[in-house]
């Protein structure tokens, strides 16, 4: 993302709103400016602000008589006044940023395979995740830190050797070069992103060797992890995940729950 | 993604919290899914949700392109209708309604059950009152995925009223600092709830931002709590 400082007014309502606190006053020009390092090309702040499209040097001078008054002008917080914010054409492998970052880029068009699969939301239809299963959702990054695929890496090659499989319709296994040993390309290492996640499946049994093996690793990282596991219920609704977490000394409340409405259309008889 | 899974609080904060959402299964029963969608969100309206949603539309707060400088002083807190949101609905994206009450949630359950429209159903939020919830009105829950919180360098992550609020946007577009200057203008009396939850809620494109609980989140802040 860019900022046109033939626009910007530097009202700094930008700066709040992105979420990985890349925006900031250059002092040298006095315009809003984006760390591109650090810019994850989520387009938070392209699309989720509102524009006006004022003439810059007007808003400038009442901005300035203001500031000269003492007088705090007390604008829309999420506004931008001059539609200053300027996306930038993204190429590999920057694209990679915007791919993982935006929910709402076409998957398409940034030659990323894979959108993630439906988890557990669509599991009574597709059967991913059976009794006797447990599928993991291991995301990087969120809430509002970010990660770089070096540090995705340390945990991908940390769980390859464990009895588990990766999920192949996962962007983020789309991106490794050697799928048994976690290795993720050289090239995009260094690419910073808002989110990603990295999906597993295993046997029950194997849940908690899992989980110890993403706590040890999740002590060497620089972002943060939010783990989720699922699992396929009983006739009853029960699961026998659900006692062995809280063995294992997990608290949890929260969660997703698939109500097992969902089918496969019966098949047309010819 | 899982954009409603990891919701920052405590039990006692997500009390009035639960989401119901509906999808297709892509390739698998996405064939004539688009009115049942709508019909799942007319169905939800008469249980009075907190607020309904389109995935990729938002909700009834959204962001404008073109907005006129008079805003400034005469913004609402809503910008579209649930009927606007209901029509907007184009393609076969998941759709959902946030209830603030388990009552209002099993009641509209029992109506989704019997409207059997072989999509997957979903509900993001306290996972025993939802699944007791689920049994009284006759469904007995497939699968089930739990949230087990936030590991790593836990010392980047903000305080908690900030996450509470920003983690509502399960995509991380809902900024921690953005957040956080809401809770001070709403502590220093420059918005109301009411108008601070707006602004947040315009950032979360999938809409599913909660803005009843954030209301209440924020209203901490109005009594210097937050
Ligand atoms: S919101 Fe627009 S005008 Fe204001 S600082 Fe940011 S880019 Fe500049
Ligand atoms: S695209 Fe995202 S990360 Fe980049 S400046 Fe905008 S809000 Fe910040």
């Amino acid at each position: 993302m860019q900022i046109d400082h033939g626009k910007c007014v530097a009202c700094s309502n930008c700066i709040p709103v992105c979420p990985m606190g890349a925006i900031y006053i250059d002092p040298a020009v006095n315009r809003a400016t984006v760390n591109l390092d650090e810019c994850v090309e989520c387009f938070t702040c392209y699309r989720g602000m509102s524009k006006e499209h004022l003439n810059p040097t007007l808003v400038r001078t009442i901005r300035g008589v203001l500031k000269y008054l003492r007088i705090r002008f007390d604008p829309e917080p999420d506004v931008c006044p001059t539609d200053a914010l300027t996306p930038q054409a993204l190429t590999w492998p920057r694209i990679v940023r915007q791919a993982f970052s935006d929910p709402l880029v076409p998957h398409e068009s940034t030659g990323i395979h894979g959108r993630g699969t439906e988890e557990v939301k669509t599991n009574d239809v597709t059967g991913r995740v059976n009794e006797g299963e447990a599928g993991f959702t291991i995301e990087f990054g969120r809430p509002g830190v970010g990660v770089r695929f070096r540090d995705i890496q340390k945990m991908t090659m940390a769980l390859a050797p464990l009895p588990i499989t990766f999920e192949k319709k996962n962007p983020v296994f789309s991106l490794m070069s050697d799928p048994a040993t976690g290795t993720i390309r050289e090239d995009i290492l260094n690419e910073k992103v808002l989110s990603a996640i990295v999906e597993l499946k295993t046997a029950l049994e194997h849940v908690p060797q899992v989980l110890q093996v993403v706590e040890e690793v999740a002590q060497d990282l620089e972002t943060i992890l939010s783990i989720g596991v699922a699992t396929r219920c009983d006739g009853q609704g029960d699961n026998a995940l659900e006692p062995m977490l809280k063995r294992e000394g997990h608290e949890f409340y929260r969660g997703k729950t698939n109500l097992g409405l969902g089918r496969r259309p019966a098949a047309v008889s010819a | 993604m899982t954009n409603t899974l990891h919701r920052y609080g405590p039990p006692e904060s997500f009390r009035d919290d639960f989401i119901v959402f509906i999808r297709n299964s892509n390739g698998r029963n996405d064939v004539g899914s688009i009115p049942k969608l709508k019909e799942f969100l007319r169905t939800a309206l008469r249980h009075r949700p907190v607020t309904i949603s389109q995935y990729r539309f938002g909700s009834t707060v959204r962001p404008a392109d073109h907005l006129n400088p008079r805003i400034h002083w005469t913004r609402p807190v809503q910008d579209l209708t649930a009927e606007q949101i209901i029509e907007a609905i184009t393609k076969d994206h998941t759709v959902g309604a946030i209830f603030d009450s388990e009552a209002a949630m099993e009641a509209f359950l029992r109506e989704v059950k019997a409207a059997d429209w072989g999509l997957s159903v979903n509900v993001a939020g306290l996972t025993a009152p939802v699944h007791a919830c689920a049994k009284r009105a006759g469904i007995v829950r497939h699968s089930v995925e739990y949230s087990l919180g936030f590991q790593g360098a836990l010392d980047r992550l903000p305080e908690r009223p900030v996450l509470e609020l920003s983690t509502m946007c399960g995509h991380s577009m809902l900024s921690p600092n953005l957040a956080r200057k809401m809770l001070e203008w709403v502590r220093e009396g420059r918005r109301t709830p009411e108008q601070a939850a707006a602004y947040l809620g315009r950032f979360c494109s999938c809409g599913i931002f909660n803005p009843a609980r954030a209301v209440r989140l924020l209203e901490a802040a109005q009594g210097g709590n937050g």
